[in-house]
């Protein structure tokens, strides 16, 4: 499969690689994803008491496209406020990374990521 | 050394210089139809055909009557099973296979069943071999034909095929070998093993691609009815002008094979070990998939786990090698292969096929090795199960969400 230069890009140097303590009252984490379907994305977030996203981190098992749309994610969500974050679509991560329609799911995965990582941040604060 | 390193092997060879030297003549210069009988230009090109005819008979211990060319492996499979199917299924409509065998086979069967043949498909232990005890306890007294393949394309695996060849002689049940993999990379002796129709593939052992051959054996004598129809070549049995060029190919390449049987399985298994325990050496949850021993020479299959199969494909995309997962090709099923060995989704796909051969060097070996260590250990750190099963975590007790 040819993928295009921006998901080499994003496979070959991942922004964002690593974790941050999931213990952490800042830290909201979203896993996504089986291993049986050949995807898990792990991603977390870092929030601020401003409720502005200050650093993020992913760790993925996945294909080429799997890691690029998680390495986009955290790119797309540093810097960004909760409900700016809540708004980031697939096809967002489609369309900047030109994924092939197999690999839509891929996207699909990144935004499930986001959305569950904000969950488990906003179920933190309530608690 | 030039990059991507070659190392697919069991999909196709590289045509050997010496075979393509070989060839060359029969393009231009020796132009005949081997069926014309009127000049000399047919006649020399008949007299390369029987040359090769020749070199491929003596590779399996069998008579070059008994060697019928056709495209290629595919359609000798599908001529082997249909074909027999065709003249023995008037009172015998039992077919035995694996789940194990090449796509070819496999659809051959299924298309027989949709005509009213009742089809066993036995499965394989975790080796990848079948138990013996299984096929006999399959067979029935409408039982027309057994087929198994000799070596596997995707796990290299090597049946017994001696000793089922005994078993359907016993039965009084035809016996057809798929050995597309193993003509010319190990011993094969048809009386011995008691073959009645074997697929044959020139590709696979540095010969042209576009030919193949079936053996037919003619005492006692294997009936197979053509799937195509015409002027009748091949002793009726497989209609069609026969392409003079890939034969004096095809006929080399055998010929060559079998005078360095020896020295390349030698050279191959020294190749295929140091690959295996290097990087099992060096690196945790690496395992080899199917027999560790009784497999070809040139094959190598491997499970990383925690690590996507696809991805790795992409990050040693210096080595050219098959994912024993289908992802690539976008129906995200893992290879009904592996998974007839027990393997789970997740090991199945992170599986790769590495196939080293007659050209492969000591240096590509050593640059493989090292291209994948480098690579699984970079893909386990951005692993979130790697890094689960660092932590502790059994991950068979993690709720998934399944997607």
């Amino acid at each position: 499969m040819a993928y295009s230069d921006k998901v080499m890009d994003h496979y070959s140097n991942p922004r964002n690689v690593g974790s941050l303590n999931k213990a952490d009252s800042h830290v909201g984490t979203g896993m996504v994803g089986a291993p049986a379907c050949g995807d898990v994305m792990k991603l977390q977030i870092q929030v601020s008491d401003t409720g502005v996203i200050e650093d993020a981190k992913f760790k993925t098992f996945g294909c080429g496209s799997a890691i690029a749309s998680s390495s986009l994610a955290t790119e797309m969500l540093k810097g960004k406020t909760l409900d700016q974050a809540t708004e980031i679509k697939n096809s967002d991560i489609a369309e900047e990374l030109a994924l092939p329609p197999v690999k839509i799911h891929c996207s699909v995965l990144a935004e499930d990521a986001i959305k569950a990582a904000i969950d488990d941040y906003k179920s933190k604060q309530g608690a | 050394m030039k990059t991507p390193v070659y190392l697919d092997y069991q999909a196709t060879t590289p045509t050997d210089p010496r075979v393509v030297e070989a060839m060359a003549p029969y393009w231009f210069e020796k132009p005949g139809n081997p069926h014309s009988r009127t000049h000399a230009f047919g006649w020399e090109a008949e007299e390369a055909v029987e040359t090769a005819r020749a070199n491929i008979a003596k590779v399996i211990g069998a008579d070059p009557k008994e060697i019928i060319f056709t495209s290629g492996a595919t359609e000798s499979n599908n001529m082997a099973i249909k074909g027999a199917a065709e003249f023995y299924g008037t009172d015998k409509k039992h077919i035995i296979t694996v789940v194990t065998e090449h796509k070819c086979v496999l659809d051959s069967c299924r298309h027989l069943s949709e005509q009213g043949f009742d089809i066993t498909y036995l499965g394989v232990e975790e080796d990848g071999l079948l138990d013996l005890q299984k096929l006999k306890d399959a067979l029935r007294d409408d039982t027309m034909m057994v087929s198994v393949m000799h070596a596997n394309n995707e796990i290299g695996v090597i049946q017994d095929i001696k000793a089922i060849g005994a078993i359907c002689r016993e039965a009084g049940v035809k016996f057809h070998t798929d050995a597309a993999q193993s003509f010319g990379k190990i011993a094969i002796d048809v009386n011995d093993m008691n073959v009645d129709v074997m697929s044959i593939s020139s590709h696979k052992i540095y010969g042209p691609m576009g030919v193949g051959a079936l053996y037919v054996r003619r005492k006692p004598r294997m009936r197979v009815r053509p799937i195509i129809s015409g002027g009748g070549q091949e002793r009726g049995m497989r209609s069609g002008t026969l392409p003079t060029p890939l034969l004096v190919g095809f006929g080399k390449a055998a010929e060559l094979a079998l005078a360095e049987m020896a020295a390349e399985d030698k050279r191959l298994t020294q190749m295929r070990d140091k690959i295996i325990h290097t990087i099992q050496d060096k690196i945790p949850h690496v395992f080899l998939n199917g027999h560790a021993t009784k497999r070809l020479a040139g094959n190598i299959n491997l499970s990383f786990a925690y690590v996507e199969g696809e991805s790795l494909m992409m990050a040693i995309k210096d080595l050219a090698v098959s994912s024993g997962s289908a992802c690539t090709s976008a129906s995200l099923e893992p290879s009904y292969v592996l998974r007839a060995l027990g393997l789970s989704d997740d090991m199945a796909h992170t599986s790769i096929r590495l196939g080293i051969g007659r050209f492969t060097t000591d240096e590509e070996v050593d640059f493989a090795i090292e291209t994948i260590l480098a690579n699984v250990e970079k893909l386990r750190e951005m692993s979130p199960l790697w890094e689960m099963v660092q932590e502790g975590v059994d991950l068979s007790t993690v709720q998934w969400a399944e997607h």
